[in-house]
């Protein structure tokens, strides 16, 4: 039985280039600061970053795996606050934590949490999944 | 810049769009989701921000997509998207303003099967200054 208040076990899903390559493959976003290192440091950005929807993504794979599968999210939405770091030949963390925030109409409401590095990288992160 | 008058807009994106499962799969893929029967609830990322680019970037629309960063991004979902659906795809310019230099402007995207809605997606998209 989930409860308003509830918090959801964690996930860690880890990030790296490859990882960059391939989600940019699949998602046809093939700006360069997510792939080229050169590129991202020379528009001012500390390394390559991670696509701000990959992260958003991977946390959508947290939510549905808890709603019970992908046809289950009716909402969801998150502010991109800082970039995940993805230096070379590094794996790096997003930790996904969700609070149970609101149980109505059959469906369940989630504020969601994503860091890297200990550092906030999605903000006001919300979902609504079917019961 | 923008084109102001191009704001509360409504433009018409590709006429129709096909989900193919080799492009559902590989989206599944990069993100560990097993369950390719249905497209995960972020894919049709795929599908607006292309669109977004081909729509916006239009003369008389102006939006510099080179110096564009992402904001916030926000989906509502009324069915799921799934392999083979025809999707229509329109984008609205729902508000813009220029802060320090920078032109932020959230456009949402309404994507349509059958005539009906599926998913309608809000972008706030930031053209660095």
């Amino acid at each position: 039985m989930i409860e308003v208040g509830a918090n959801l076990p964690e996930k860690v899903f880890y990030l790296d280039r490859d990882l960059l390559k391939r989600y940019a493959d699949a998602s046809g976003d093939q700006n360069p600061i997510h792939q080229n290192e050169e590129f991202a440091v020379s528009v001012g950005l500390p390394n390559v970053i991670a696509h701000g929807m990959l992260t958003m993504a991977l946390v959508g794979k947290y939510v549905s795996d808890f709603a019970g599968g992908s046809a289950k999210v009716v909402e969801f939405g998150a502010r991109f606050t800082k970039p995940v770091i993805v230096p070379a030949g590094e794996k790096v963390d997003l930790t996904v934590t969700a609070t149970v925030s609101e149980i109505a109409d059959g469906k369940i409401s989630l504020t969601l949490s994503a860091t890297s590095a200990g550092v906030k990288v999605l903000g006001m992160a919300k979902a609504v999944v079917l019961q | 810049m923008l084109n102001p008058d191009s704001v509360g807009s409504t433009f018409a994106g590709t006429d129709s769009i096909t989900v193919s499962q080799s492009e559902v799969d590989s989206f599944c893929a990069a993100i560990g989701e097993s369950d390719t029967t249905i497209a995960p609830p972020t894919f049709t990322i795929r599908i607006t921000l292309t669109q977004f680019e081909e729509i916006l970037t239009r003369p008389e629309i102006g939006l510099d997509w080179s110096r564009l960063v992402h904001g916030d991004q926000k989906f509502e979902i009324f069915a799921p998207v799934k392999p083979g659906d025809e999707l229509k795809c329109n984008a609205t310019i729902e508000s813009y303003r220029v802060a320090a230099g920078n032109e932020i402007v959230t456009v949402r995207s309404d994507l349509h099967r059958d005539n009906k809605l599926v998913v309608s997606a809000w972008s706030t998209l930031v053209v660095r200054a």
